[in-house]
């Protein structure tokens, strides 16, 4: 029997033991002179008894899944026959046996909606813990490929080495096999994109922000503020796309005109559309922050007959500078892990330079770049693209802890 | 601003000094008023640029040339037996009936070189259009009807004005010669733009005058479905603990830290654990819908839960207490009246967390979602690709006329999230309460 008649089948099996259950309970009240009510509402039973039906099935299934997975080579007619005979059998019997069972404990003094509640405690706290699952997944498969890497590569080569070419040969005797894995001129590549990035993206950001809580009207910003949104809602896709052949080819251009070489893959093009994409960013928590300064400062310092703009450079900028070097931290995270700009718009070639008018590599287009395409598994190239993402991982994270401590600091300050 | 004193001569705050200095100072308010201003509007400007340009490059992916020529069915070609057997037919070459069309319009071509380039004006389609018409209606066989085909990407820039004439002929894509037959076929009206109904029904293909957007967007379909199947039980249940049940224990602790940092993580790492867990461990299938649901769940898990329990949490506490006054359980409680009450935040988080998953291309290159898929997927285990991943595609493809393919494929994508968005907005009005 196939997959889907199975489960339909299954699904009538357990609705008949819930319409069945509830019925039972109710008639158990109305038969029995000695308990005048039941403990639950009689649907509570019907779910009990669907419970119990569907239980066993479920075991079976995720049984044989776990066998044919970790079982490896077995002999397929085997696996036909089980699949088609022996397995629905068992479901089938698997599933009465709980019916069975659940419906002749029924009597109007089980505790039903006990038992339901704490299966599904049980089933939230799984729910909640599948986030740090994941954070663990993340950590061990990124460790465990990292590890290997290191026994290929050592980590005084990945950390501190100047070349970054990672192509493997066919051969061992082939020119350059053994390939080179020195990571500086990415994280020089990802942290000169990120500068940039930031160069457009904070004074934007914290001067729109400034304008959004000081001066601006009510109605100005009901309307400006979504718009600045639809910049952070934009796929970074588009912004890709946008930087290499829009702003890429424009400043290529203009380069032309002034007489300066600058490549069409330039750092340039991809910070100043990446720094376009942290805008609303930066600017919307800063919003947060420069809002939370309590008025009283606010008053003072115009008490004192400052303008608004001292008020702001002199008062509120100090007060909420922790702050705000928080909202500049997670935006840098947030630009270091950007990868679809950089892949679009910044090279592939690993250049160590400080020329933004020159294309340079960053850590996530190299990532991209080593594990698009056909892979062998164990190579170090592969292996490679798993640690550079360690290192990432682990920046990005370093980096957002420190962020939100501070601004939690900061918020403790005032509230 | 107007306190300036009309007498010069007064003493004290009106003094000259002062007045001089609150100039200044009045000049320097102005000027960062202007600068905060200024920043906000170039915000807006790029923006507007960004969309300008995207809008501008792509609208002319909507319609699309075709070329239209009187094809003979002659039976020599298409069935040279005469049996009318369907499957022989099928076999047929048909693009010799474009080529004898061709040559008919224009009887003067003669070098091989030149012919070469005078089929090329005619997309490859025409071949499986023509075969389609035979297959649908042999009786057509003898006949001869004028068809309107495809014509190929270089003809449709020039058509669209994307090629200019003036360009030396080496550094252009159509020739002088083709140019002249083009001219000709103008001149008899073969040749017209229509709206591009392809480009929302059809599936990828290396031709940039075939490819649709529609496989993409099937893809996107069961991505999607995939990751608020799994990501919104779990965000919403997760929620529902950590607000109402969860003691304040280190667990709980660890549970909120986490989610938080979790939502700051990289999306391509995520890309690793999908690669590294779905597809080295588990053998699930490449590229299929159902690997790049399951990632994009993981990326879009914390920000569902995030909103979640913030809309639990502004459900006034009198309703929790009210429900179990009159005898709820707590889970009663949790379920029947204060997650009903939430829904509307909940859900307008969902669809934030889909728009973002449904932009989102880094993971979905690190499992495969990357290969030329020219087939609309049937289901979640079919290798697929989704809409951000094809505009990627098609931004990488050197062919000029992708480069508007792209950004109509871009303005879809666009039009699903500002759909999406809109939704979460009305739902954020219609049902929001303020208690």
């Amino acid at each position: 029997m196939s997959f889907f008649p199975l489960v339909i089948v299954l699904l009538l099996m357990c609705t008949a033991g819930y319409w069945y259950g509830s019925k039972k309970a109710l008639s158990g009240v109305r038969n029995n002179s000695t308990s005048k009510f039941i403990t639950s509402r009689p649907h509570q039973f019907g779910i009990y008894v669907f419970i119990w039906g569907m239980i066993p099935p479920v075991l079976l299934g995720l049984i044989w899944v776990v066998m044919k997975l970790t079982a490896g080579n077995l002999d397929q007619g085997l696996v036909q026959q089980i699949e088609n005979v022996v397995f629905p059998v068992a479901i089938m019997l698997g599933a009465g046996a709980g019916l069975y069972f659940s419906i002749g404990r029924i009597s109007p003094d089980l505790r039903v909606r006990k038992t339901i509640e704490t299966l599904v405690y049980g089933v939230l706290i799984i729910a909640s813990t599948i986030s740090i699952l994941t954070t663990v997944g993340i950590v061990l498969s990124l460790m465990f490929e990292t590890v290997q890497f290191f026994g290929k590569v050592p980590l005084s080569e990945f950390f501190f080495g100047l070349t970054w070419s990672p192509q493997t040969a066919l051969r061992a005797d082939q020119v350059g096999s053994s390939g080179a894995f020195g990571s500086i001129p990415l994280f020089l590549g990802t942290m000169l994109i990120t500068f940039i990035a930031m160069c457009v993206a904070v004074p934007l950001g914290l001067m729109s922000a400034i304008y959004m809580t000081e001066y601006a009207s009510d109605r100005f910003r009901a309307v400006v503020k979504p718009l600045l949104e639809i910049l952070a809602g934009i796929p970074t896709v588009v912004y890709g796309f946008f930087a290499a052949l829009t702003v890429g080819v424009f400043f290529r251009d203009a380069g032309d005109a002034v007489g300066i070489a600058v490549s069409s893959e330039s750092a340039l093009a991809a910070g100043v559309v990446m720094g376009m994409m942290i805008i609303p960013f930066v600017s919307s928590l800063s919003d947060d922050i420069i809002m939370a300064v309590p008025q009283s400062l606010r008053d003072g310092s115009y008490g004192l007959g400052a303008t608004k703009s001292e008020t702001v450079r002199k008062v509120i900028l100090p007060a909420a500078l922790p702050g705000i070097v928080g909202a500049v931290l997670l935006a840098v995270s947030r630009a270091i892990g950007e990868t679809m700009i950089v892949v679009m718009a910044a090279g592939f070639a690993a250049n160590l330079t400080a020329n933004p008018l020159e294309a340079v590599t960053t850590v996530t287009v190299q990532i991209v770049g080593l594990l698009v395409g056909d892979q062998e598994f164990d190579s170090a190239k592969t292996l490679a693209a798993f640690a550079l993402a360690l290192v990432l991982f682990v920046v990005t994270l370093t980096l957002n802890v420190i962020a939100l401590l501070v601004v939690r600091k900061y918020r403790e300050k005032y509230d | 601003m107007t306190d300036t004193p009309n007498d010069p001569k007064a003493s004290g705050w009106y003094g000259e000094k002062y007045s001089a200095n609150l100039k200044k100072r009045h000049k320097s308010e102005r000027l960062f008023r202007r600068l905060g201003l200024s920043a906000i509007l170039i915000a807006l400007g790029l923006l507007g640029i960004l969309l300008f340009s995207i809008v501008g490059k792509g609208y002319t992916a909507f319609i699309q040339t075709y070329i239209t020529l009187d094809i003979t069915f002659s039976e020599s070609v298409i069935d040279k037996d005469g049996t009318r057997d369907p499957v022989k037919m099928r076999s047929a070459s048909y693009g010799n009936l474009v080529r004898d069309a061709l040559r008919k319009e224009f009887p003067e071509v003669t070098q091989r070189r030149d012919l070469r380039a005078l089929f090329g004006l005619v997309s490859k389609d025409a071949t499986q259009q023509l075969r389609k018409m035979i297959a649908a209606d042999p009786s057509l066989i003898g006949k001869t009807i004028p068809v309107r085909m495809l014509a190929s990407d270089d003809v449709d820039m020039f058509e669209k004005g994307y090629i200019s004439r003036d360009v030396v002929q080496d550094d252009r894509r159509v020739k002088d010669n083709e140019l002249e037959w083009l001219d000709a076929l103008q001149a008899d009206g073969a040749i017209s733009t229509h709206f591009n109904t392809r480009f929302f029904t059809g599936g990828d293909s290396r031709e940039p005058e075939m490819a649709g957007i529609w496989g993409a967007m099937v893809g996107s379909f069961y991505t999607l479905i995939v990751t608020f199947l799994i990501s919104f039980p779990i965000g919403v249940m997760s929620a529902i603990y950590l607000e109402e049940f969860a003691p304040k224990n280190k667990l709980t602790d660890i549970i909120e830290v986490n989610i938080n940092n979790l939502a700051a993580v990289p999306s391509i790492v995520f890309g690793l654990l999908g690669l590294a867990i779905f597809l080295n461990v588990a053998h699930l299938p490449r590229s299929a819908p159902l690997v790049g649901g399951m990632t994009l769940a993981l990326m879009t898990l914390p920000t569902i839960i995030i909103a979640s329990r913030a809309a639990i949490r502004a459900v006034p506490d009198s309703i929790r207490q009210a429900a179990l006054g009159l005898g709820a359980s707590p889970q009663q409680a949790a379920f029947h009246h204060i997650l009903p009450l939430a829904m509307p935040g909940i859900l307008t988080g969902t669809i934030i967390g889909l728009s973002q998953a449904l932009g989102e291309t880094a993971p979905l290159l690190m499992i495969g979602m990357v290969a030329f898929i020219a087939d609309i997927p049937g289901g979640v285990f079919d290798p697929a690709t989704v809409m951000p991943v094809q505009i990627f595609l098609w931004a990488d493809s050197p062919e000029r006329a992708f480069v508007e393919k792209t950004s109509g494929a871009i303005m879809v994508l666009l039009g699903f999230l500002i759909f999406m968005n809109a939704i979460a907005v009305v739902l954020r009005k219609k049902f929001e309460r303020r208690w």
